[in-house]
């Protein structure tokens, strides 16, 4: 018999996170049992305050689960030490936020950089693949600009190469597209349809369905637990605006 | 009245708040203003009433002549004594070298064969017990203090025993340990005690390796000309000493402790300036959104930045006058030090002056400008929806360092950029470090050259040698390190405060705790390198400047080392612990608030 969650990329059963105690006890994700194969795109909505970011948090080892148990490539996480969990993150996932969160004082490239230096890559690597991965988001020309003079979307392409930059082994974005306008919406969307094209496993947190329909499944999130499943055919390319809506 | 009623009531809430914080603001300038005050105070300070005191109540005399050897000059002293201008004398007195047993330790002592009847010139004054006798001994008070020789205590001399028969002051000698001042005999250090037996003890004690001296004192129709009375024809060949020039030795020290609080008040002035601004920085990046809602409801910038300065303000009010209270009341203390001891009547301390008390103020209200003004004016400069979202001020990039930081292993890369992110941060680690440093060195090369100075006679002599300005120059070195670590701490915890996100955006993308928390402690250690560095050549160079042309003896190249890496070594101790707490905060935690 095969180990939990050995076949999938995330497995997750009973998943739990409570923040305070008794009368003022909230159930942020209450019990959620997850499988996501390797190269699926996964999108998970619901309403702000659903628990969706809390969960995504959760898969990326961000914060600790209160119960159930976790797995990523195999591997169990939620009893994982800090430690374990840096060198999980640093080597497995990749992180796109809604904010970008990029450093300020870093260039697009040093930016993206940044995760191969912290995983102990040379120099010289680093910038290199830094610089390959510019160039896959379109951004080459723009590798030597400050965050500060890029649009919202040339910064959260930015941030999408940061994530890639040690090849994780799972993407995990919370809200992609929450910060951008339609353009830029869609260059990200291509972005993602990319990286599901060649064989990327993600998971992305969204409130706006049409994000969500171009993911190869779709839960749907409710205080906390899943309230529904949908199987969809959003992942393949073509179509990828029209299907998003966001192209006249 | 309205807006002052305001700014009080804001400022009364917010130290009420941050209680800690505004004591520790509060200790750091009152510090500063202690010591300044005690400087101060010394600035009118001198020994010179208690020494007048001292010549009065034993006869003390003009001129006091000393030669080294007996053979044929006590005649010579004893024409002397009928010389003009010579009113009265006592002696010649012998004197003898030798070596004093007591409680355990070893000294040289000049002892000196007195009458058991009292003299009209230099009759030392009995502060305790009684005087000379057969058998029994009569020590120096200043000198009974440093060994802590009391009356009735068995002494040995030379191996002889002796009973301390009482203790005296005297005007013929400065006090100990300056009445080495007086003697040449090498055999007896530099230090020697004074005590005083019997004509006939003092004598017994003299062997032919250490014959006996003798010393006359005299006193002059003229006591005013006893100085060109001693350098006249130069007849007695520096063996003889003006009362003038006695109280001059013993006021030396009192300039000397003078000089060392003074410059010791500045240290500590411009190291509370340091820790006000980390203070006030780091808590400026805490207040944006206090100051976008004073904007919101109307408040201009110049309430803004009179907000936020007041609370400064008022803490360095409230320094200022704890400082000039405990700095008054610390004053006398030192007066009681043991070396004045050797003075009948300790020298009061000089009355606080308007003066006094308005410098003390200036300096206080100076330091809490000079920190606050720069943040207060930021803030009230930010736009209202700015400080609202509370968006921190954007760091500095510097391109070389970030390039240099990517051949680093992962502590030192965060370390390096987190440093050059905040650069006048680095640069306050810097300046804190560098006047503890200097201060260290300064005092490291004071006992090194007093070591080099004052070579013991033997290594056997062993006794605790008074140095009132090497324990006023202790105490301020102390002060000053348990600031530069108070500053150590407030500059690392406004480093942490400032460096959430980038801290939690480094362990999302896969860097330890522990690696983000040493790299918040290397972002304070890596400024403090030079900073520990520069301290070297400016100790050496405040030492140089205050010295006046005395003895300088620069340690050995290893104690400076330490020096450099011992401090190191407690910056990153100390600043280890503000940097675990904040590298342990929840990343989720910290990056949800930023997109909030």
């Amino acid at each position: 018999m095969n180990e939990p969650g050995s076949t999938s990329m995330v497995w997750a059963r009973g998943l739990r996170k409570e923040y305070g105690q008794q009368a003022g006890l909230v159930r942020a994700v209450d019990g959620v049992d997850l499988d996501v194969a390797p190269g699926e795109t996964l999108a998970v909505m619901g309403p702000s305050g659903c628990g969706k970011s809390t969960l995504l948090h959760l898969l990326g080892g961000l914060d600790r689960p209160s119960g159930g148990e976790l797995h990523l490539a195999g591997r169990r996480i939620d009893q994982m030490s800090e430690r374990g969990l840096a060198r999980l993150r640093r080597e497995a996932i990749g992180f796109v936020f809604q904010a970008f969160h990029l450093m300020d004082e870093l260039t697009a490239v040093e930016n993206v950089e940044l995760p191969a230096l912290l995983a102990g890559r040379s120099p010289k690597a680093s910038r290199r693949r830094a610089a390959d991965l510019l160039d896959q988001v379109d951004l080459a020309d723009r590798a030597k600009f400050l965050p500060s003079a890029l649009s919202g979307g040339q910064r959260q392409r930015v941030a999408i190469a940061r994530a890639l930059s040690n090849d994780p082994l799972v993407v995990l974005a919370d809200e992609p597209t929450g910060n951008l306008d339609s353009e830029a919406t869609l260059e990200v969307l291509r972005l993602f349809d990319s990286l599901h094209a060649a064989g990327q496993t993600l998971v992305i947190v969204t409130h706006d369905s049409r994000i969500a329909a171009t993911a190869d499944r779709l839960i749907s999130m409710r205080d906390g637990a899943f309230i529904d499943e949908t199987r969809l055919t959003g992942g393949s390319t073509g179509q990828l605006g029209a299907l998003a809506g966001l192209e006249g | 009245m309205g807006r002052v009623l305001l700014v009080c009531r804001l400022v009364g809430r917010d130290l009420r708040r941050r209680k800690a914080e505004a004591l520790l603001l509060l200790l750091v300038i009152t510090a500063a203003t202690t010591t300044l005050t005690m400087g101060l105070v010394w600035h009118g300070a001198t020994t010179g009433q208690s020494y007048e005191r001292t010549r009065a109540v034993t006869a003390g005399p003009d001129v006091v002549v000393n030669n080294v050897s007996a053979g044929g000059l006590v005649p010579g002293l004893k024409a002397l004594a009928r010389a003009p201008g010579v009113i009265g004398h006592s002696g010649p007195y012998p004197v003898a070298s030798a070596v004093l047993r007591a409680g355990g330790y070893a000294a040289g002592v000049t002892a000196e064969g007195r009458d058991a009847a009292p003299v009209a010139v230099d009759q030392p004054k009995v502060t305790q017990g009684s005087w000379v006798r057969p058998g029994g001994a009569v020590v120096e008070r200043s000198f009974a203090d440093a060994l802590g020789i009391r009356v009735g205590d068995p002494v040995t001399l030379n191996g002889r025993l002796f009973r301390v028969a009482g203790l005296a002051v005297t005007a013929a000698s400065p006090a100990y340990p300056e009445t080495g001042y007086l003697t040449h005999n090498p055999a007896l250090g530099n230090d020697p005690g004074l005590i005083w037996l019997t004509q006939a003890d003092a004598q017994s004690l003299a062997t032919s390796s250490q014959p006996l001296s003798y010393t006359l004192n005299l006193k002059l129709a003229d006591p005013a000309g006893a100085n060109a009375f001693v350098n006249a024809d130069n007849r007695f060949n520096d063996g003889a000493t003006s009362w003038q020039e006695i109280r001059d030795q013993d006021a030396k020290v009192v300039a000397n402790q003078r000089l060392v609080l003074l410059i010791g008040s500045w240290l500590l002035g411009l190291l509370a300036v340091a820790s006000v601004t980390a203070l006030a920085g780091g808590r400026m990046a805490d207040q944006s959104r206090r100051v976008g809602q004073l904007k919101a409801v109307g408040g201009t910038p110049g309430l803004v930045a009179a907000v936020l300065m007041a609370e400064y303000l008022f803490l360095a009010l409230l320094a200022a006058a704890a400082g000039l209270v405990t700095g008054s009341q610390v004053a006398p203390l030192l007066t009681r030090a043991s070396f004045f001891a050797g003075l009948a009547g300790t020298p009061g301390a000089p009355p606080l002056t308007m003066s006094t008390a308005g410098l003390v103020l200036a300096v206080a209200l100076a330091v809490a400008v000079v920190a606050s003004l720069v943040p207060a004016i930021r803030a009230a400069r930010t736009s209202t929806v700015r400080a609202l979202a509370a968006s921190a001020r954007p760091p500095r990039r510097t391109g070389s360092l970030i390039a240099v930081s990517a051949r680093l292993p992962v502590p030192l890369l965060l370390g390096l950029r987190l440093a050059a992110r905040r650069p006048r941060r680095g640069a306050l680690t810097a300046a804190s470090i560098t006047i503890t440093v200097t201060t260290i060195v300064a005092v490291l090369i004071y006992q090194t050259s007093k070591a080099q100075r004052l070579p013991g006679a033997s290594a056997a002599l062993d006794a605790p040698r008074a140095d009132p300005v090497g324990r006023v120059m202790l105490v301020v070195t102390v002060a000053l390190v348990v600031l530069a670590a108070i500053n150590a701490l407030f500059i690392t915890w406004a480093t942490v405060l400032d460096a959430r996100r980038p801290s939690a955006l480094s362990r999302a993308l896969g860097a330890t705790p522990r690696q983000v928390s040493a790299g918040l402690s290397a972002a304070q250690v890596l400024p403090a390198l030079p900073g520990a560095i520069i301290g070297i050549p400016a100790g050496i160079g405040l030492y140089v400047a205050v010295s006046n042309g005395g003895v300088v003896t620069i340690p050995p190249v290893w104690q400076m080392l330490a020096v450099v890496l011992g401090t190191l070594f407690v910056v990153a101790g100390l600043t280890a612990i503000p940097a675990r707490v904040g590298a342990r905060r929840p990343v989720a935690e910290i990056l949800q608030s930023e997109t909030a």
